[in-house]
């Protein structure tokens, strides 16, 4: 079973998403990184990039595949979790909090309410199951 | 690839089955204007015995480089111990591709493993790939590379680096986003002179050490320029038997090396096929093309060998690939592995002293010649250029006739207002009478 925190959105991608104000935190979920299997890299943008919604902004690799990341709400860069180039682990181990990828300004916050809900997000789980 | 003969009745058949009535109608696809419609321009068939008859007339027009020679210029003249064709010719080696199926050929794996880690040794660098094609297109590589790392699209190149590798890496990326800038030589030194072009917009700085005058540049100061903008430094090195003797490129800073592997243990060969050496550091692996073998345990401690981050290339993720190179030089690249192994150290830096001194030597007593001179002041290792009285195509031309010896490369070919200069190349396989006999001849081209 995986772990869906109540307070976070989701995407069908299997991105997560926190909103505070007009920035949002983002990565992949518990069940992604599961899927996945042992993350041993992770490609990320830049502070600056500037991203439209579904664009992909990395990839991770893992030792089974690669696969890429997509951002679910456009906006610009404001800041790259580095500390994943030496830890990529991290996404597996604690894929909600030492597992972050990115930080984004949202270009329109309102974007982040279209996504789906810990409850929806966990349907579609059991519905694409 | 085996050629599969069919009748016409076969084909009528082939035909039938995918529904067309007529081969022609399998073009349809490609537009009518560009379709050839005409049988090829070739002779008719001929019976075996004319084929050979044909395939000698044709072999005996080449000339093998007998003549005494001193030209350089990106391909060297260099001895070859006989245990290097003696081993890639074995089977195994002889006769293999680049590994599509890799872990099963441990032996092919291995000597890949051994060449990088020679290479590593020789650039100062810490990650070296399987091989490029060769120093032209390993340098082509090296500029989509800084571009990939810095993301940044403005390529400085010195026009001191060699001409043809500068047309080659603008023919490679000329679809792409770079925008290449030359800069120019100072003319009292031959070094790379004015770097005013270097800004925050510069991907790289691309130099080649020797340059194509056959000076030495100044690395690290060129390193530190091009890292003070936050450029990446790239060496280019066409003479690799300069290795045993130089500071290594990346102990001065260089971010990336390429270069042309010929001069260990193969063939002038008419300018091909060479090898590419591409080497940068660790942190950049993952924007480095090409093939990458390394070690690798089993669960019973046995060490094997593998293919590494293949992710990079073009059969994992063919819109994401760092080039669409993933194959390498591999029986090149093993030519080279045993001549390295087989000079050991020593052996190069013997070559390398040997090569230095026996140009010395000559470029000493050209510069004694009246109304000849060394016009560039930055230190050589086995090329100089010779200033002259008049056209050197000229002096060259005497020296040929007369001398029966290649004297060397007229530099106007490449260069204007270089009329009087020629690039000599002294190596181990002059002897001191050949290189008495080109002093003689360049004296004597005075009165022709």
């Amino acid at each position: 079973m995986s772990n869906i925190p109540e307070n976070l959105r989701y995407s069908k991608d299997h991105e997560w998403v926190a909103v505070v104000g007009d920035f949002a935190t983002i990565g992949i979920t518990d069940y992604a990184q599961h899927s996945l299997g042992d993350v041993v890299y992770i490609d990320m943008p830049r502070v600056g990039d500037k991203l439209s919604s579904h664009e992909a902004f990395g990839s991770v690799e893992s030792v089974k595949a690669v696969s890429e990341i997509f951002v679910p709400i456009a906006g610009e860069i404001s800041e790259v979790n580095d500390g994943l180039n030496d830890t990529p682990e991290a996404v597996n181990n604690d894929p909600y909090n030492a597992g972050w990828m990115i930080k984004i300004k949202m270009d329109n916050p309102l974007e982040a309410d279209a996504m789906l809900s810990a409850v929806e997000y966990e349907e579609y789980l059991e519905a694409s199951a | 690839m085996r050629y599969i003969p069919n009748s016409p009745e076969e084909r009528d058949e082939m035909l039938a089955v995918v529904g067309l009535s007529k081969a022609k109608e399998l073009f349809r696809s490609i537009p009518e204007d560009v379709q050839l419609n005409r049988a090829l321009k070739v002779t008719d068939p001929l019976a075996e015995s004319e084929v050979i008859a044909v395939m000698e007339a044709m072999s005996a027009k080449n000339t093998a480089a007998t003549k005494p020679s001193f030209l350089g210029a990106g391909v060297y003249s260099h001895f070859s111990p006989t245990i290097v064709d003696h081993l890639i010719q074995r089977s195994e080696f002889f006769t293999s591709y680049t590994p599509y199926q890799p872990e099963i050929s441990q032996g092919t794996l291995q000597y890949i493993f051994e060449f990088q880690t020679l290479v590593c040794q020789l650039t100062g660098l810490e990650v070296a790939n399987a091989s490029m094609y060769d120093g032209s297109t390993a340098m082509a590589e090296a500029y989509l590379m800084t571009q990939r790392v810095t993301r940044r699209d403005k390529i400085v190149v010195a026009t001191s680096v060699h001409p043809e590798y500068r047309e080659v890496a603008r023919t490679y990326t000329q679809h792409g986003t770079a925008e290449i800038v030359e800069i120019g030589f100072d003319e009292n030194t031959g070094r790379v002179g004015d770097l005013s072009a270097l800004d925050d917009k510069t991907a790289a700085l691309v130099v080649q050490s020797p340059n194509f005058f056959g000076c030495v540049e100044d690395l690290k100061a060129l390193a530190d320029a091009a890292h003070a903008v936050g450029a990446l430094f790239v060496v280019v090195v066409t003479e690799a038997i300069s290795f045993g003797l130089l500071k290594s490129p990346g102990s001065c800073g260089a971010d990336i090396v390429v270069g042309e592997g010929q001069s260990f243990g193969i063939p002038m060969g008419f300018g091909g096929p060479h090898l590419g050496l591409f080497a940068t550091q660790e942190k950049f692996v993952r924007q480095m093309p090409g093939r990458l073998c390394g070690v690798a345990y089993d669960k019973n401690g046995n060490r094997g060998f593998v293919l590494t981050l293949s992710t990079r290339e073009q059969h994992i993720r063919r819109e994401k690939a760092t080039s669409n190179i993933c194959t390498n030089q591999g029986l090149i690249a093993l030519a080279a592995t045993i001549y390295m192994e087989t000079m050991g150290k020593k052996g190069l830096q013997e070559v390398a002293t040997q090569n230095i001194q026996k140009a010395a030597y000559a470029a000493k007593q050209i510069a004694a010649l009246e109304g000849f001179s060394i016009p560039f002041s930055a230190p050589t290792f086995n090329e100089f250029v010779v200033r002259g009285p008049r056209p050197a195509a000229e002096v060259l031309e005497t020296l040929r006739t007369k001398n029966e010896l290649i004297g060397g490369l007229a530099l106007s070919k490449y260069y204007n207002g270089h009329e009087n200069d020629f690039l000599v190349c002294v190596t181990e396989t002059n002897s001191k009478a050949q290189i008495d006999n080109l002093i003689d001849g360049i004296k004597v081209s005075m009165n022709a």
